[in-house]
């Protein structure tokens, strides 16, 4: 061969072999299931078959802080509830109280308390949901089990129909009492400026107080259900809490006048990995605390505490990362306010050696946690004498300019921000979504597992879907993170080249 | 035994809502379980997108797909279930015309990415970086799927047999459509599986809707108490009742908020913000130029009004002065 | 890539009492205007429905004209009134949508103005001149060009939109 073709020739032959190479050493999770969003997770192996490097990426965006531009900012509950149909009512609030911020107005006395109420009713059946269909699998079932019995119908199978139907028949029932006050359960119409479009009749009360009880016991029955077959299980216990699924960061929540758990309103809590505060702040101030960074792998941003600066995707004294959501909540906070929650409080932080609480599987106990204080909360709220009242709404006056407005959602702090024109048209959205503030910890989350349970090349169904486990904990809400779509999760080890052919199966799944 | 028929439920640029209405179906849910085979529902259950590669076509007999098409994977995904399966069904507004995402089509890419990455108050890349369609990362190569320039509607994507709407579609009607299909009592193709009626017809304050609306004004609903038994339209309300396809039985004036459009027109319409728009501009009292445009100030944003739920599927689908960039690898 | 040979095509809805009996008028007294608008006849200019304006443009109109009775000569009371009022909004939306105030015109004409016929039309076709082309069939077909790639990976050779809108190849 002419001696230059063959420099060529041995040229192509070596990054051909590169290209091969990395292709064989690449893992990926596409898509990842049981949760709500869309994502993948792609893993780099080394020569050795260890993981070198882990990728959590959302493969999606809708823009709605861009196209929300022009629209009469009393349409933003109904516009953003558009970014999650599984907590439409966690923006829907959020934009309600930046709209009562942008209005300078209150809501009454009563419109607050059908707020809360509808919240509450919201929160508990959400962490049902997760509960029982998507996270909940994982432990009620097993993470080793076949996919075909990871889901619903395994869980059903496990704990009888019996408590499936309960499972279902209280979502079912709780949503009905959201519908009563929002037009629809998913994506309500109740929210106004200064109060709530619709009231509560004082002959429909009687079946919500029924409903209110029945949570409530509903609610201790789930904690039951997770100390029989979660913690009663050594495994179990074991895994959550391997160093594998844990990690020291910074936690954020929102907490009352008192420094207790309340999802509805309060000031903003941030405290470090010692459990120490740091930063408490109302709505208003959240840009001096919360900043983005981006990275050109994913389209979701990953928050941080701003006056830390970005120190990477690290724990550690530097590390500016934050978590949010059940486990967090329970650690900025002081307590709970009401008092089965605050028993189970102080069970879930004395089983698990004290404050702060760093293993992130920990979120589905404090998920169970949080069930009881907002079934207490519905308890209280709907035996309120003010709860049948007819005064409903402020009428704002003011002329409109900037408003905030903060809830916790299921899966963290959320955060809308509005600027509108005198006329009140929205020239300006900014929000930080709740799983946004956990992207970075995720992120860490879902490169730590792959490491921990990748090791030569050994990557078992089992054990990606242990992986996968790592961020179901958080619950987490890629259609809310992006404000874009939201990502199947799947666990599936497939070798995909850039034109998504299918190179090569790097395991054989034990089902198939 | 026969093989029960194969289903499926995917989606794309979606709120995950309609697979919420699914799952809404509460206790009924075990019933369709019982009838039909999931053969893949990402939100639910772990089966991939392999085992639906590996399926013969047409050997699924519905997907029902929701969410808008916005990136190269969803168009993907939606032709690969296009193949494979004997019924595509655009499921909810997002599939059938658009959806709320479709309010994007305002926008130019470019202003979407440059505020998301860029300009927000809380971002902070002063090095401008931007999700990008291939990485280079250490010798890793990470690839998201490209962000296209304009939000599609499915069938602008591949042909749908049916379309279920809604934002999203209400237990009652998805049951009543996979019932029919189970039953193969399907109308014709193309049809949309919800009554063919205006919402004004089902809905409770029907009987206060006046003969001849006249508007003095708009009201906007923050600015008024609403009085839960009385035509939202008679009080000056921008209600999108008329020229919305029933089905829903009126869900949002039950929650004293008026209709927002979301089941999109009957079969009778073409354009159903054009439409609405034409008859609620008709019942202007003014008879002066001047009048008539203060009247109309009360409508301060007509796109989101007449067209929230259905801009991509509109007959003007983008606005026509936005430019169409090139994919995002290049620099 | 505006076509050097391109003719603005503008397409006119005109009432039966009034404008188009204008037309009419303007064709028997031999007043030469621009070739360019294709009328439509219709009873009224309430008839109008915006429907049709936004039919027109999509299929490649690049204005629309709408011509009725001056204000108080409706020849059914008050079917004129409807269309300025619609007229007024549908011209926020289009400018919303990125379409110019000049492409959609509202002219009040009655019967006798032949010669304002004449005048409208002569004006509205060189302002659409020096607007350019609209074009809305060649815009989609340039916005869904960037499908074509996993299309034809498809094995598809018919766009979605051929599919659904067969009449619109022939704009």
């Amino acid at each position: 061969m002419n001696p230059e073709a063959a420099t060529v020739w041995n040229e192509a032959g070596k990054l051909a072999n590169a290209a091969a190479q990395a292709q064989r050493r690449r893992v990926t999770i596409d898509p990842i299931t049981r949760l709500e969003g869309h994502g993948k997770i792609d893993i780099f192996l080394d020569d050795q078959g260890d993981v070198e490097r882990a990728y959590l990426q959302i493969p999606e965006l809708r823009g709605f802080e861009v196209f929300s531009i022009g629209r009469p900012a009393e349409e933003m509950p109904q516009i953003t509830s558009r970014i999650c149909g599984v907590c439409p009512t966690a923006h829907h609030m959020a934009a309600t109280k930046a709209l009562d911020d942008l209005y300078q107005v209150e809501p009454p006395p009563a419109a607050r308390k059908i707020r809360e109420l509808v919240y509450n009713a919201f929160m508990m059946e959400d962490h049902a949901l997760h509960v029982y269909l998507l996270g909940g699998p994982d432990f009620i079932v097993g993470p080793q089990a076949p996919p075909e019995q990871r889901n619903v119908a395994g869980v059903i199978a496990k704990v009888g129909v019996e408590t499936g139907k309960k499972v279902i028949s209280m979502r079912r029932r709780l949503r009905e009492l959201i519908a009563y006050f929002g037009g629809k359960v998913i994506h309500p119409v109740m929210g106004l400026p200064g109060g709530v479009s619709k009231g509560l009749k004082p002959e429909d009360l009687p079946p919500f107080k029924d409903l209110a009880e029945e949570t409530l016991d509903f609610a201790l029955f789930t904690l039951q259900v997770f100390k029989d077959i979660v913690l009663k299980n050594p495994d179990y216990v074991k895994l959550i809490t391997s160093d594998t699924y844990t990690h020291r960061t910074y936690y954020m929540g929102l907490v009352d006048a008192r420094n207790r758990v309340n999802f509805y309103d309060g000031l903003v809590r941030v405290v470090d990995a010692n459990g120490r505060e740091y930063a408490k702040f109302p709505a208003r101030q959240y840009r001096d605390f919360v900043a983005e960074h981006v990275e050109p792998w994913s389209y979701v941003k990953f928050c941080f505490l701003k006056p830390l600066g970005w120190h990477g995707f690290e724990e550690g004294p530097q590390s500016s990362v934050y978590a949010v959501a059940p486990l967090a909540r329970l650690n900025v906070a002081d307590g709970m306010a009401t008092p089965q929650a605050q028993k189970a409080c102080d069970e879930f932080f004395n089983t698990l050696g004290g404050k702060p609480v760093h293993h992130t599987l920990a979120n589905h106990w404090a998920r169970v946690v949080e069930m009881i204080s907002a079934a207490e909360r519905i308890v209280e709220l709907i035996n309120d004498p003010e709860i049948t009242s007819t005064n409903l709404r402020v009428i704002p006056s003011v002329k409109p300019g900037v408003g905030v407005g903060v809830v916790e959602a299921p899966r963290g702090t959320l955060y809308h921000h509005f600027e509108t024109d005198s006329q009140g048209l929205i020239t300006k959205a900014n929000l930080i979504v709740a799983t946004q503030n956990n992207a970075a910890r995720i992120a860490m989350s879902v490169e730590k597992a792959a490491r921990g349970l990748i090791k030569k090349g050994n990557v078992s169904e089992g054990l990606l879907n242990m992986v996968e486990m790592a961020f179901r904990a958080y619950d987490p809400c890629f259609g809310c993170a992006t404000h874009s779509l939201p990502g199947h999760l799947p666990l599936c080890v497939s070798l995909y080249n850039r034109e998504r052919t299918l190179l090569r199966q790097l395991v054989q799944p034990a089902s198939l | 035994m026969p093989d029960k028929p194969k289903i499926s439920f995917y989606w794309c640029s979606s709120c995950g809502g309609c697979e919420e209405a699914v799952v809404d179906f509460a206790e009924d849910i075990l019933g369709v379980l019982e009838a039909v085979d999931i053969v893949f529902w990402p939100v639910a259950m772990d089966f991939k997108k392999k085992h639906v590669e590996a399926m013969p076509d047409k050997s699924i007999v519905a997907t029902l797909l929701n969410g808008a098409v916005r990136t190269s994977e969803q168009e993907e995904m939606a032709r690969l279930l296009r193949r494979k399966s004997q019924y595509l069904i655009a499921y909810g507004a997002c599939a059938h015309l658009g959806g709320i995402p479709s309010l994007a089509n305002q926008f130019s890419r470019g202003q979407l990415l440059r505020y998301v990455y860029e300009e927000a108050p809380t971002v902070v890349n002063e090095a401008r970086t931007r999700p990008r369609t291939s990485v280079q990362n250490n010798g890793h190569t990470v690839t998201l799927p490209e962000f296209r320039n304009v939000v599609r509607a499915l069938d602008q994507v591949v042909e749908v047999d049916f379309y279920i709407p809604g934002c999203p579609p209400t237990p009652k009607i998805t049951k009543a459509a996979i019932g029919a299909l189970l039953e193969g009592k399907l109308p014709p193709k193309g049809s949309v599986l919800a009554p063919d009626v205006a919402l004004c017809d089902q809905c409770p304050r029907k009987a206060s809707k006046p003969a001849d609306l006249g508007f003095k004004e708009f009201k906007r609903p923050h600015q008024v108490v609403l009085d839960p038994n009385l035509c939202l339209l008679a009080q000056g309300i921008v209600c999108m009742g008329p020229a919305t396809r029933g089905g829903c039985e009126a869900l949002c004036p039950a929650g004293n908020m008026p209709c927002t459009g979301c089941f999109g027109p009957t079969s009778r319409v073409r354009d159903q913000g054009a439409k609405i728009l034409s008859s609620l501009c008709a019942n202007v009292v003014s008879k002066d130029e001047k009048g008539i445009r203060d009247t109309l100030a009360g409508i301060p944003d007509p796109v989101g009004a007449f067209y929230r739920y259905g801009l991509a599927g509109s007959l003007l689908r983008r606005k026509a002065n936005l430019p169409v960039e090139p994919a995002q690898e290049t620099p | 890539m505006s076509d050097p040979k391109w003719q603005p095509r503008i397409v006119a809805f005109f009432c039966n009492w009034c404008t188009y009996t204008a037309a009419d008028l303007a064709g028997v007294s031999r007043l030469k205007h621009a070739s360019n608008a294709r009328v439509i006849r219709l009873m009224c200019s309430g008839r109008v429905d915006p429907q049709f304006i936004l039919d027109a443009l999509a299929k490649g109109a690049d204005g629309v004209l709408i011509g009725g009775c001056h204000l108080g000569d409706c020849h059914y009371g008050e079917g004129n009134y409807k269309t300025l009022r619609r007229f007024q909004m549908l011209q926020r939306l289009l400018r919303d949508m990125g379409i110019e105030d000049q492409r959609v015109r509202l002219e009040w004409i009655s019967a006798s103005e032949g010669e304002r016929v004449k005048t409208v039309i002569n004006d509205m076709v060189e302002q659409i001149r020096a607007l350019g082309p609209l074009n809305l069939p060649q815009r989609r077909q340039d916005w869904d060009r960037e499908m074509t790639p996993l299309a034809e990976a498809a094995g598809e050779s018919e766009s979605a939109e051929q599919r659904a809108e067969p009449e619109a190849a022939h704009a």
